[in-house]
This record gives structure tokens, C-alpha cells and sequence, in this order.
């Protein structure tokens, strides 16, 4: 028995490591394969014809600016909806809604972010881009804007559920310090609630970004995948094109080791290393947040 | 004991069933796949042969034309659907691992240019489409219709049809030719978006194979040159090319084909299957 113990003392801890450092090997793995694909595509073709505003590859113009651009765009539409809605529907679960609302909330977001992206983008194409049109006046409905919209609400229920669990961590004494102190509930919310969730909310909004700039299918099917430099807001009215969409609509068809697959698989390394940055801005932000709330308790 | 003895009736049966099942089991599989353009005929092909022949298995997927060719290279498929022709740098791929792409004319096919039904425009020339879809049009009044923007929507670059239509429309069949789609042209990735796009938005054109093209679109009669005849597509106007925009349906096969695939290929040029190409709207292989 005793034995019995001892070994599982030995070996459980041993894998919960090993799961530990699986997850490092992966991540590892994965930009070395980036790597190993996608840079090639330096030597390949110039520095001069992959920074430039055409993209059409099949006659060899690899301009990837269109479709970083045309992510960057939609991702910033898509940012500017999900954190609004996103917050305010988790304060006002964790802060205002009584009990009863609470529950029927939560698991009615969480069904929202269980909803297939595919059946979004089928909405969006038979029904949001043709009301789109008609209210704005456009030439298509098939835009950034329609693909910033349903990006938008495919990212809420990420941001709700981890920033309402950030708000629902907060000490109950940090809430009744401050009511203490005579404020209203709004101030509490404010300034104190919603500060003590900082790195929280941070989170939220950063995995909420990273669903954003991932999503593939649905942005390919209302965004109409026009590789038109976005130069302006205005940008947000005409259809562009993304990077996942065009890695999901081209990596069918390429050969194998061609300049074009190459260049897909650069495509798919600007994606990591952005999404690298977004993490390491987001955990910076954090840590000295961090730091300073131990400075002022200390 | 009564639980073994199930268990045993259970097993027994499971037996018998298998056993029955092989008696009828196919001996041969056929793989499909390629070309959105040709995946419905493919498909009403495979049901019908195989209502016909129990003893074969057809399994036909799309993908696009590159993708079915793709598989043919890397030897995961017997037939590989193309709407267009095999390129030389496929062709040469394809030597590289000992593989001989046999061509198969089995159809030929319309490309319809299409608009919204409302739209009033009925007619256009070739090098009135191509300056369309190249943006040097850019309003409908500038082609005899309404003050309206144009909407240009096509296939994806990875689609048999978007490559025949930038070589036969767009170049005007000019090899020098080197005239691009506009970027702000929508790139859909399925005949469907194409279709949804131009039922409900009076500034599309598209264009679309003849079999796909739902009966509440217009179709726009295509001129070959201006002062020429505008001709709407048909199987009649395509055989007596007419019609400008049309092109063969192909599969390869790797080496001449044998057994079981040679009888399908045979029975695919045949009256009984050429009738269900006229069916799906396609226009029947001109067979010798």
C-alpha cells in the first residue's frame, strides 16, 4: 500500500509536468514548421513584389498588403464591437442582474459562443449583407463591415465569459468598502470593481481579439474576399479580403512546395507573429499592473 | 446462461449478415474527384452506373479542378474531374512521379454570364464583359443600363471556371493578353454566393456553368464582337459555336485506362450518359 503511494506520488506529478511542457513543444513545433515553409518565400520573391497591393497568384502577384490590411481592418471592427457589448453584458451579469436573470445569462452566452461559425456566416450572407445594403446604400453588402459585425458577436461570448469570471473574483469586501464609503453603484462598478478585474478584462478582450483575427469561415463568406488595399475608413463599406481566407480558399489547390504555398505559409507566420504580439502586449500590461497592486498592498 | 445464449444468437446473425453482405460485397472502387463545375454530373453519373453495376463502388468529391488534378499527381484518386485543361507544369509533376495523365473529353460546358432580373441590360460584347470585370466599366449606363455602380463577382482563383474565364473573356482568347481581373472584384468561394449575391443585388453580374444557373436569373446574350449576333447559351448555340463562352469537361486518368475503369469511361461517352449530361444542362460530348 504504502508503496502504492509512493509511486503514484512519483509518477502523477511527472505527467501533470509532462502535459506542462507538451503544450510548450507544440507551440515550438508549430512556428518551427511555419518557419521551415514560410520563409522560403524571402528568397523566393521580392521584398519589393510581397509588400505591394496586388494579390492575384496565380499569375504571380504575391502582394500580401491587401490581405494584411484587409485582417487588420476587420479585426479593429470587429475589436470596437466585442468589447463594449462584451464588458457591459458581464458587468451587468456579475454587478446588476439579480439571480434568477443570472442564471438563464450565462448559459444562454455560452450557447452563443458554441454556435457553429459556418451557420453565422450563412446568416450573414443571405440576411446581413442584403439588409446591410439596402439601409446603407452600397454597392454590395458583402463588406468588411459585414464581416466586422459577426466577427464582433462570434468574439462576445469569449470576452463575457472570462471578463465575468475576472468581475466575479473580485473580493465581495472590495464592493462593500467602497458602498461603504458612500459611493453609488455605478462608481463602485467604475472605479473599483471593474480596476480590481483589470488584468482580467484584459484577458477577455485579448482572447477575444485572437478569436477575431482567427476566424476563417465566416469572414469568407461575407466579406467578398476582394484583395483591395484598405487605405481608409472608408474601407469599411468595400469588400476586402483576409489573411485566413485566403490561406483556407488557396492551400487546397497549391503544388506542394511551389512559390505560392510558400508564401501561404508566410502568410499563416504573419498570423502567428501577430497574435505573439497582441499575447506579449497583453501579458506586459498585465504584469505591471500586477506589480503595482503589490507595491500599493505591500 | 441466457445472456451467453444471446450473446451467441447475436453473434451467429452478425455472422450470417456478413456473410450475405459479402455474396453482394463490390469488387471494385472507383475514386472521383475534381472540378466543382462537373461534381453533379460526376455524382448522376456514379448513381446511375452504379444502379446498373452492383458490383462496382464510384465515390466522386469536388474540390475544384487543381485539387482533383492534385490527388491524380499523388495517386489518391483513378479519375480526376478538370474543367480545364492539365497544365505543363502538371504534366511534367506528373512524369517527375511516373504518372501518364490520359485526357477524356466527357462534356462541354457553357460559362453564362449573369445578372439580376431586373437588371434591364440583356446583352453585352466580349470585350464589353472584359472591361467590366478588368474595371474599365464601372457603371451599368456606361453598358446601356442603369446609373447603378457594377458589382463584379466571380469564382475563386483555384476554380476551373475563373481561369477560363480570365484566358477566354477577359483576354479575348489573346495569349500576349495580359489584362487582370479589377481587385475589387469579389472572389466567391462557391457557385452558391455567386448565385445568392446576384438573386438579391441589382448591381451584380456574374458568371456561372450553364447546368448551375437557377431559372429566376437573367442571362445576358454575349456578342463576339460588336456589330456581331448576340447569342443566349444553349446546348444548340454551343454545338454550332455560336455561343462564345464554352469549353470541353475533361478527365484524366493515369495510362490508357483497363478493366472496370476503361467500361466506365466507355459507358460515360454513351447515349444513356450523355442524356444525363443534356439533363444537368450541360451540352453532350460531341462523340465520333
Amino acid at each position: 500500500m504504502k508503496q502504492n503511494i509512493s509511486f503514484r506520488e512519483f509518477l502523477i506529478p511527472r505527467l501533470i509536468q509532462a502535459s506542462g511542457y507538451s503544450a510548450i513543444v507544440f507551440v515550438a513545433l508549430i512556428f518551427f514548421f511555419l518557419l521551415r515553409e514560410g520563409l522560403p518565400t524571402l528568397s523566393e520573391v521580392e521584398w519589393g513584389a510581397l509588400f505591394s497591393a496586388r494579390w492575384y497568384p496565380i499569375e504571380e502577384y504575391f502582394g500580401i498588403l491587401p490581405l494584411l490590411t484587409g485582417s487588420l481592418i476587420i479585426t479593429l471592427g470587429a475589436t470596437l464591437i466585442a468589447v463594449p457589448f462584451g464588458i457591459g453584458a458581464a458587468v451587468y451579469i456579475s454587478e446588476i442582474a439579480p439571480r434568477w436573470m443570472r442564471e438563464i445569462l450565462k448559459p444562454l452566452v455560452e450557447l452563443l459562443g458554441g454556435l457553429p461559425s459556418v451557420v453565422l456566416g450563412f446568416l450573414g450572407m443571405l440576411v446581413l449583407s442584403p439588409y446591410l445594403r439596402v439601409l446603407l446604400n452600397l454597392p454590395t453588402g458583402l463588406t468588411a463591415l459585414a464581416g466586422s459585425l459577426l466577427l464582433g458577436g462570434i468574439a462576445v461570448p469569449t470576452v463575457v465569459s472570462v471578463a465575468e469570471d475576472a468581475l466575479d473574483s473580485v473580493p465581495r469586501a472590495y464592493r462593500e468598502g467602497a458602498w461603504a464609503l458612500g459611493a453609488t453603484r455605478w462608481q463602485t462598478i467604475w472605479r473599483v470593481t471593474l480596476p480590481a478585474a483589470k488584468s482580467g478584462a484584459l484577458t477577455a478582450v485579448m482572447l477575444g481579439v485572437g478569436r477575431a483575427i482567427g476566424e476563417t469561415m465566416t469572414v469568407m463568406m461575407v466579406t467578398g474576399n476582394a484583395p483591395v488595399l484598405a487605405t481608409s475608413p472608408g474601407s469599411f463599406f468595400s469588400p476586402v479580403r483576409t489573411m485566413t481566407a485566403t490561406i483556407a480558399a488557396e492551400m487546397g489547390e497549391v503544388a506542394n512546395g511551389s512559390v505560392h504555398y510558400h508564401v501561404l505559409f508566410f502568410i499563416g507566420l504573419t498570423l502567428f507573429v501577430i497574435s505573439l504580439i497582441v499575447n506579449i502586449i497583453a501579458s506586459s500590461v498585465v504584469f505591471r499592473a500586477k506589480k503595482r497592486a503589490e507595491r500599493i498592498l505591500s | 446462461m441466457k445472456r451467453l445464449l444471446l450473446l451467441l444468437a447475436f453473434l451467429l446473425s452478425a455472422c450470417s449478415a456478413s456473410a450475405a453482405a459479402d455474396s453482394t460485397s463490390p469488387a471494385q472502387y472507383i475514386e472521383n474527384k475534381g472540378s466543382d463545375t462537373i461534381v453533379n454530373l460526376a455524382l448522376a453519373w456514379a448513381e446511375q452506373y452504379q444502379n446498373d453495376h452492383a458490383d462496382i463502388r464510384i465515390s466522386v468529391t469536388g474540390g475544384g479542378s487543381g485539387t482533383g488534378i492534385a490527388a491524380l499527381l499523388n495517386g489518391t484518386v483513378d479519375i480526376a474531374n478538370a474543367s480545364r485543361q492539365i497544365k505543363k507544369e502538371e504534366i511534367a509533376e506528373a512524369q517527375g512521379k511516373g504518372i501518364q495523365p490520359v485526357e477524356h473529353i466527357i462534356a462541354r460546358d457553357a460559362i453564362a454570364v449573369i445578372v439580376n432580373p431586373q437588371n434591364p441590360v440583356s446583352q453585352l460584347t466580349l470585350q464589353q464583359i472584359s472591361d467590366i470585370y478588368s474595371g474599365k466599366i464601372s457603371n451599368w449606363n456606361q453598358v446601356g443600363g442603369e446609373d447603378r455602380p457594377i458589382v463584379k463577382l466571380s469564382r475563386e482563383t483555384n476554380s476551373g471556371t475563373h481561369v477560363y474565364f480570365l484566358e477566354t473573356v477577359l483576354r479575348l482568347g489573346n495569349k500576349e493578353n495580359k489584362t487582370l481581373f479589377s481587385t475589387d472584384t469579389l472572389l466567391l468561394p462557391s457557385s452558391e454566393g455567386i448565385i445568392a449575391e446576384t438573386r438579391q443585388n441589382l448591381n451584380a453580374i456574374g458568371y456561372d456553368g450553364l447546368g448551375y444557373v437557377p431559372k429566376d436569373l437573367k442571362m445576358i446574350a454575349v456578342a463576339k464582337e460588336s456589330g456581331g449576333a448576340y447569342v443566349l447559351p444553349s446546348i444548340e448555340t454551343v454545338n454550332d459555336k455560336t455561343y462564345a463562352i464554352a469549353r470541353d469537361l475533361y478527365m484524366y486518368t493515369d495510362g490508357e485506362p483497363s478493366g472496370a475503369l476503361k467500361d466506365y469511361l466507355d459507358w460515360i461517352l454513351s447515349p444513356q450518359a450523355q442524356e444525363i449530361v443534356a439533363k444537368l444542362g450541360f451540352v453532350p460530348a460531341l462523340t465520333k
